[in-house]
């Protein structure tokens, strides 16, 4: 017993550690991989001459975020889906926090596990681009999506033109309040490169209400707790406030449990970017009249898609080369080495129970 | 039953050496720097396998995780904590903790943004940087041992204050164009090594800590101080000064490590280093550092680094679903906590048990048993 107790911290530091890893062991089959065996058909029209059976990695900002669950999942039709479909095997990883400095690390593990392709949406581009230049060195494909690197990627798919997001945002937002009054923007992150792009627009678009004025941009993080705090905060600082945009899924479903009460319902509106499925109770109580959003699935598969292409050798990207990407059709590669996805679909009453994501 | 339940919490801080006191041989007489060391080595050899058996499962798991870019991947993720961890070993180990450590990084990490985007030349912006962590360390310091407050609400206090700071200071603005010849320092290794700067500056750190901790007088006294500060008081000890000293070093280490993460990431922004000081504190308790003082070892500290930085490590190359990593940071802080003391709970559970058999024959129940000693 008693060479038992001066051994318990070694017996029981090892133990911990051991189980650690062996849980790691067990939760790799159980974590996003989706192998190519399963549906050996889909494979897309330019693949004839492409190398299959390729490592792709999904590296969305962080996971456990529903807006890119959506657009990586297998089961959703997202990135996983397409990559399977090109006869590739992908794998989603990530940090647990929206920062750089949680995804760095997950790229490069990435790397080191010899991936043909990366796909990744970027949480600061200063920050990623050593890493990411890096890969590229290594013959890596590095495609970006819903945000992007433009210095170290070879291509990047944009979910919705960044004019028009921010400009129909303000524009939704106008027509609820009437042209006129004070407005906040409850954002994701202070350094989030399309927040602030959107951001811009909004700013621009709002020159043409004059009687509009923007009093405020609170940061939420994406990260539910504090965007529900920075929302009160903005509502006890401006109690005239007639209008909050909030461009992020995480932020305008924070904003609208603020809003969701007799106090403000109805008397302050709310629009920005959001998933129909969790803003459904908002829009059917009356708290949100109108929200937009693109189909976050068919963004991850688009960039599955361009990835395994451009990874497998059938596509050269360069500004007027097309490819097709599966269920989606067909998209051309835009200057800036940019796809577009399309325009943002608007979601009201009158349609949000038509989707489900 | 009381006094025994008092006596095992009064000997909470002192488990092993209690332990080893019980044993036939040599006592405790060494009582100097490198005596204490003599308990936390059982520790370490702990850790030692530790570590082994990570190496070992890791590379099992993962045929990249024993590989020099690997091993540089891993050091560059784990510099800026590793530095951090060396202050705090010695705060916890004279009975305080600071919690604010990553706000100092990112208060730091906002001045040296908001200086640069202003132009200044980057020796001076060094120069205030490390007058802010100094000042940082100095009102946590003060605080708690001129004021007399627990370091634990100071330090949470500072954690937000600092932050705050760091928010006013950069607002959204991100900062990113810091010179190429700072920004290649932070994502490239020491020539000629697969050592990355930080982690370099952290083994010339834990060397001068080792010394400092463990063969100064001053380093003693920061183990007396975390036994009983009363004590430590009352034989003439500068107890104040010492731990304010010590609160300014970790302050000013923050600081270095905010610089190191600014740089590593080409990056200036308000929320830099959150959530850091969990990782930190987990690392510190994991190297054997006891959380309520007076025992730990740099070596400790160092093991324990490795081990942290190598689990991290594995658990991202073997596809370890990301979102369990918390379980793992916050099981080996409940372990390391918990495992001292489990066993201090075994000798406490078999001498009652011993105690409760010598009684059942002769003693009245209602007596207390003397204790054995």
């Amino acid at each position: 017993m008693r060479a038992f107790l001066r051994r318990a911290p070694l017996a029981a530091s090892t133990l911990v550690v051991a189980s650690a890893l062996a849980v790691a062991a067990c939760s790799s089959s159980g974590s996003a991989t989706s192998s190519s065996s399963s549906s050996p058909s889909g494979s897309g029209s330019g693949s004839a001459t492409a190398k299959t059976g390729l490592k792709v990695f999904v590296i969305p900002k962080n996971l456990g975020n529903p807006y890119f669950t959506t657009a990586d999942s297998k089961g959703t039709g997202g990135a996983l889906a397409a990559i399977s479909a090109a006869g590739d095997t992908g794998t989603e990883t990530s940090g647990t926090a929206a920062t750089s400095a949680s995804q760095i690390p997950a790229i490069q593990a990435a790397i080191t596990k010899g991936a043909n392709a990366l796909i990744v949406s970027a949480t600061d581009p200063t920050a990623l681009c050593p890493t990411l230049n890096g890969a590229m060195k290594r013959k890596i494909t590095v495609v970006t999506y819903d945000s992007d690197a433009p210095t170290c990627r070879s291509l990047f798919i944009n979910q919705a033109s960044t004019s028009a997001i921010g400009t129909s945002e303000v524009d939704l937002l106008a027509k609820e309040i009437g042209d006129s009054g004070e407005i906040g923007i409850v954002s994701a992150a202070a350094s989030a490169t399309n927040q602030n792009a959107w951001i811009g627009y909004m700013k621009q678009e709002l020159t043409k209400y004059p009687k509009m004025k923007l009093v405020a941009t609170v940061y939420g993080n994406d990260d539910p707790a504090t965007a529900t705090q920075v929302t009160q905060g903005l509502l006890e600082q401006y109690p005239n406030i007639k209008g909050i945009i909030s461009p992020t899924t995480v932020g305008i479903l924070a904003a609208a449990g603020v809003l969701d009460t007799a106090k403000y319902r109805g008397k302050v509106q709310l629009t920005g970017l959001g998933t129909p499925d969790s803003m459904k109770k908002y829009v059917s109580d009356g708290t949100v009249k109108a929200f937009e959003l693109w189909n976050p699935a068919n963004l991850g598969y688009l960039a599955g898609y361009a990835a395994a292409d451009i990874a497998g050798g059938s596509l050269k990207v360069a500004q007027g080369a097309t490819f097709k990407a599966g269920k989606l059709g067909t998209f051309t590669i835009g200057a800036d080495n940019t796809v577009l996805l399309g325009p943002p679909t608007v979601f009201t009453t009158a349609n949000i129970n038509n989707f489900n994501f | 039953m009381d006094s025994d339940l008092n006596a095992m919490a009064g000997n909470a801080a002192m488990t092993p050496e209690h332990i080893a006191g019980e044993e036939p041989g040599p006592g405790p007489g060494a009582s100097g720097g490198w005596g204490r060391l003599r308990p936390a080595m059982r520790w370490e050899s702990g850790l030692v396998v530790v570590v082994i058996v990570i190496a070992i499962m890791g590379s099992a798991l993962s045929p990249e995780f024993l590989t020099a870019n690997n091993f540089f991947n891993l050091g560059l993720n784990t510099g800026e904590i590793a530095i951090m961890a060396l202050p705090m070993a010695l705060i916890i180990i004279s009975g305080e903790i600071d919690l604010s450590v990553e706000s100092t990084l990112g208060m730091s990490s906002a001045v040296l943004g908001v200086l640069w985007a202003d132009h200044w030349p980057m020796l001076a912006i060094f120069a205030v940087v490390a007058v802010v962590g100094v000042l940082a360390g100095a009102v946590n310091g003060l605080l708690v041992t001129r004021v007399g407050l627990p370091s634990l609400a100071v330090t949470i206090g500072t954690l937000a204050l600092y932050r705050g700071i760091a928010l006013i200071l950069l607002g959204p603005r991100t900062v990113a164009n810091f010179p190429a010849f700072y920004t290649n320092a932070g994502t490239t290794a020491i020539p000629h090594t697969d050592l990355p700067w930080s982690i370099g500056i952290f083994i010339v750190l834990a060397v001068i800590f080792a010394i400092v901790l463990h063969a100064t007088p001053f380093g003693r006294s920061i183990y007396a101080m975390g036994d009983n500060a009363e004590a430590a008081t009352f034989a003439g000890l500068r107890v104040k000064r010492v731990k304010t000293s010590l609160f300014v070093i970790s302050g000013l280490a923050s600081a270095l490590a905010g610089v190191l993460y600014t740089f590593r990431l080409n990056t200036a922004v308000q929320d830099n280093g959150t959530g850091l000081s969990l990782d930190v504190v987990a690392i510190v308790l994991l190297a054997g550092v006891s959380i309520f003082g007076g025992k730990g070892s740099i070596g400790g500290v160092f093991l324990a680094v490795l081990a942290f930085a190598g689990l991290q490590n594995a658990l991202l190359l073997t596809n370890f679903n990301q979102e369990a990593t918390g379980l793992v940071t916050g099981g080996l802080l409940l372990i390391s906590v918990f495992v001292p003391n489990a066993a201090m709970f075994v000798r406490y559970l078999r001498q009652a048990a011993r105690r409760a058999t010598r009684r059942l024959p002769s003693e009245p129940a209602l007596s207390m048993p003397r204790r054995d000693t």
